[in-house]
């Protein structure tokens, strides 16, 4: 009977501290609801990524990046005076989570703005809370295009500045022949529609298109059926874990990257990591921004980033999309000379600054960013090298209007 | 204490001999958190917390469900997910295609689907979609019901076959993008019934409405619980074979429960999706079925009631752990999980019975 009530009384114990402590912490942040965004020296900005699940190991890499931006302007004096104040959440791999996290950071925390977001269903989860509730998002990753929410603002790449140049680049080294592998959700099936478009305006052909589920690990059948059908060339948007597993099975195929390139639209520099160099080193990516992408911006970025999280860690583009995000959010409010939704949203077109990837734009019009498309080939050091880009940035086209080809398509 | 979980299952017989203080205790304690529930939250939650509350009630039909299944049952359901998901997705595509007025929803579009798939077409009726939120789960479980449980499949093979079925639906919908929205879902509503659904107003009225539908299905519950039919339920989940062999049909009996079940699990999903504006395969597969069965172990599954608090617990827990600690939340969800079942297996409602009973003079008149 002892025993039992012991236990009884530690249960107790530890549920009244657990509800104790999370009930007093909720109405302290809820007190601080009364002055908006922050107070007199601070401006509250959310930070939405998941930071459990599967999409972690991604996108923890944005956050720090974000986190960095973050910790760079609050030392270079903050933002019209007041020093900006992070406020972190985890969208845990779950889009429903996302959007309750957003409302929770623009209802209780009154944030200024948020940056957040990766896979496309956590845009398309999240997109319906800030446009009802007239609240600004931050999206940092390269996407499937077709949208144009007036309260997202999108850093990373729609389809005209990375597909598209990644399928001018296979046509002009003659790879006509083209295999589709991509996970199997909203990005791969949209961006393999338009590739599919371009394919039969271009005289190219798709000889397959396969799905596997997100995180499939087993890719025999697969690679056999590409090897079968021998393309010149695989368009790979793969995404996460199952690149390590396709990428693997590919080389035990004995395929090489001189016989028949991969193009992929989902691997950077993080992911070439968990891949492993051996499997991977002589295929292509497409991006707007690599970790060797010279210039001085770069960089400051790149030092930065190794003297706060470590000297083993890498840059990526989506890394670099979010960090540019923070930099032309914070001109926006500069501009404006407030951090009001409407003001900021009036001042950001037209706003050019120097970044690591280069010189970026926002387009006014559609909220996404003019940016430079670069192909690049990867490396025996993990490291990813150049060996094309457009030159200049390219105007945002996130509905590819201006492409006669893709007319059937939105 | 040494008694195993199963043979110390309170199975609350109908005591013929108690007092009228007795008999009212349960009663009033219910109107007590009716009132709570239906007047005081309202009142005193800011609308965005109101939401949550309303989506963990949502959460407590499925685990009320399951309370009745598995704590009364002994059916260990790992696919409630499954039932949930098919209500939520009959009201999603209800108010996707009120929204779209005519034209193709949103995701259709960029899927490149042209026509109006003719699975879609019944759910531009909204008495359909509401009615087709209970009743396809119903019919689904009946059919699975009736399936295993003649078969006499049980146990773990039950529970393995459940889970399976809330994997293959995961599947079914990710892959089947132009139909079903694929990972993403359904989501973006604007209206209900004329109603605005980002306006608080819409969304306090809302949490009315799944508050009372909870507190009505409870009150169903507890009858069946305490009907003839609840006995022999109890009777089956601690000796099928026995009564078996007194001439009832289990498989009948356990059917019916299961359906009961998936209808309540269908209902709160078709609830869940204008309260929460999105209903995904995220919320419906293995993970989520799993988490509602570990709310309703934690909330104490021999009790009805315990099962419903041990969601609300669970799903406020993981708001406020997750909000205070974005970095390691899980962690401590997970050990509130292992404190509360190494220290209170019977969950903890049935450590509040426990408690109850070392109070001074109660040992005594048990």
């Amino acid at each position: 009977m002892r025993n039992s009530a012991w236990r009884i009384g530690a249960v107790v114990a530890v549920l009244a501290t657990g509800l104790a402590a999370c009930g007093g912490q909720s109405s302290t942040t809820g007190g601080g609801t009364a002055a908006a965004g922050g107070d007199a020296s601070s401006i509250k900005v959310g930070i939405l990524h998941s930071l459990s699940g599967t999409m972690a190991i991604s996108e923890v890499t944005v956050r720090d990046s974000e986190l960095l931006a973050i910790e760079e302007i609050n030392a270079a004096g903050g933002v019209l005076g007041k020093k900006l104040v992070p406020v972190v959440e985890d969208g845990a791999s779950d889009w429903p989570t996302f959007a309750e996290k957003a409302t929770k950071l623009i209802a209780q925390d009154k944030v200024a703005t948020v940056f957040g977001g990766w896979t496309s269903a956590s845009r398309k989860a999240m997109l319906p809370v800030f446009e009802k509730r007239k609240a600004l998002l931050w999206y940092p990753v390269q996407y499937e295009g077709l949208e144009s929410s007036p309260y997202i603002f999108y850093t990373g790449a729609t389809t005209n500045q990375q597909i598209v140049p990644g399928l001018d680049y296979l046509k002009e080294k003659g790879k006509k022949r083209i295999f589709l592998v991509g996970s199997d959700y909203v990005f791969p099936r949209t961006a393999n529609k338009i590739i599919k478009a371009y394919a039969a305006a271009n005289g190219m052909q798709v000889l397959g298109e396969e799905y596997t589920p997100l995180g499939h690990t087993e890719y025999s059948t697969l690679v056999n059926k590409v090897v079968q059908a021998k393309p010149d060339a695989v368009f790979n948007t793969l995404n996460g874990d199952s690149n390590v597993a396709f990428f693997k099975q590919l080389k035990s195929a004995g395929v090489t990257a001189e016989q028949m390139p991969v193009m992929s639209v989902s691997v950077a520099e993080e992911e070439v990591k968990g891949i492993g160099v051996d499997n991977i080193a002589g295929h292509l990516v497409a991006w707007n921004y690599y970790q060797t992408t010279d210039n001085p911006a770069n960089k400051k970025f790149v030092e930065a980033f190794k003297a706060k999280y470590g000297p083993d860690r890498v840059t990526s583009d989506p890394m670099e999309a979010g960090y540019n995000a923070v930099y032309l959010w914070a001109e926006a409010v500069k501009k404006a000379g407030s951090t009001e939704v409407e003001a900021v949203k009036k001042a950001a077109g037209g706003i050019t600054l120097d970044r690591p990837e280069g010189s970026v734009t926002i387009d006014g019009e559609n909220q996404h960013i003019y940016k430079t498309a670069r192909i690049g080939v990867i490396e025996t050091d993990g490291q990813i090298k150049e060996v094309w880009n457009s030159g200049k940035p390219i105007k945002p086209d996130p509905y590819l209007k201006t492409y006669p080809w893709a007319g059937g398509l939105a | 204490m040494t008694a195993t979980v199963r043979d110390a299952a309170p199975v609350a017989p109908p005591a013929p001999g108690r007092s009228w203080r007795d008999r009212l205790r349960g009663p009033s304690v219910f109107v007590l958190i009716a009132v709570l529930a239906l007047v005081v939250a309202p009142l005193l939650l800011e609308p965005f917390r109101l939401g949550l509350l309303a989506k963990y009630l949502c959460f407590g039909i499925v685990a009320l469900g399951i309370g009745l299944a598995w704590g009364q049952g002994g059916m260990l359901t790992l696919g409630q997910g499954v039932f949930f998901g098919l209500g939520g997705y009959a009201m999603g595509m209800y108010l996707k295609l009120h929204d779209a007025g005519g034209d193709l929803p949103d995701f259709m579009v960029w899927s490149g689907v042209e026509r109006l798939p003719a699975l879609w077409i019944p759910f531009e009726n909204p008495v359909f979609a509401i009615a087709f939120a209970v009743v396809g789960p119903v019919l689904l479980a009946v059919l699975l019901g009736s399936l295993v449980f003649r078969q006499r499949v049980r146990g773990a093979y039950f529970a393995i076959l459940t889970q399976a079925l809330a994997a293959a639906m995961v599947i079914l919908l990710v892959g089947q993008q132009g139909l079903t929205g694929g990972t993403n879902g359904l989501t973006n509503f604007f209206d209900l019934f004329g109603q605005d659904l980002a306006a608080d107003g819409t969304q306090r009225g809302l949490y009315v409405v799944v508050a009372a539908v909870l507190g009505v299905l409870y009150l169903v519950a507890w009858q069946l619980v305490r009907s003839r039919f609840g006995r022999l339920l109890v009777a089956i989940r601690d000796g099928e074979d026995r009564v078996r062999f007194l001439g009832y049909n289990p498989a009948t009996i356990k059917t019916i429960t299961f359906a009961v079940s998936a209808g309540m699990a269908g209902l709160a999903g078709a609830l869940f999706v204008p309260v929460v504006g999105i209903i995904s395969p995220a919320l419906l597969g293995v993970v989520p079925s799993l988490e509602l069965v570990v709310a309703v172990a934690v909330g104490g599954r021999f009790s009805l009631a315990g099962a419903v608090l041990g969601a609300v617990v669970m799903g406020y827990a993981k708001t406020s752990f997750s909000e205070e600690f974005a970095d390691g939340w899980l962690y401590l969800q997970g050990a509130l999980f292992i404190l509360v079942m190494t220290l209170a297996p019977k969950g903890i409602f049935g450590l509040a019975a426990t408690l109850r009973d070392l109070l001074p003079g109660r040992r005594a008149r048990a």
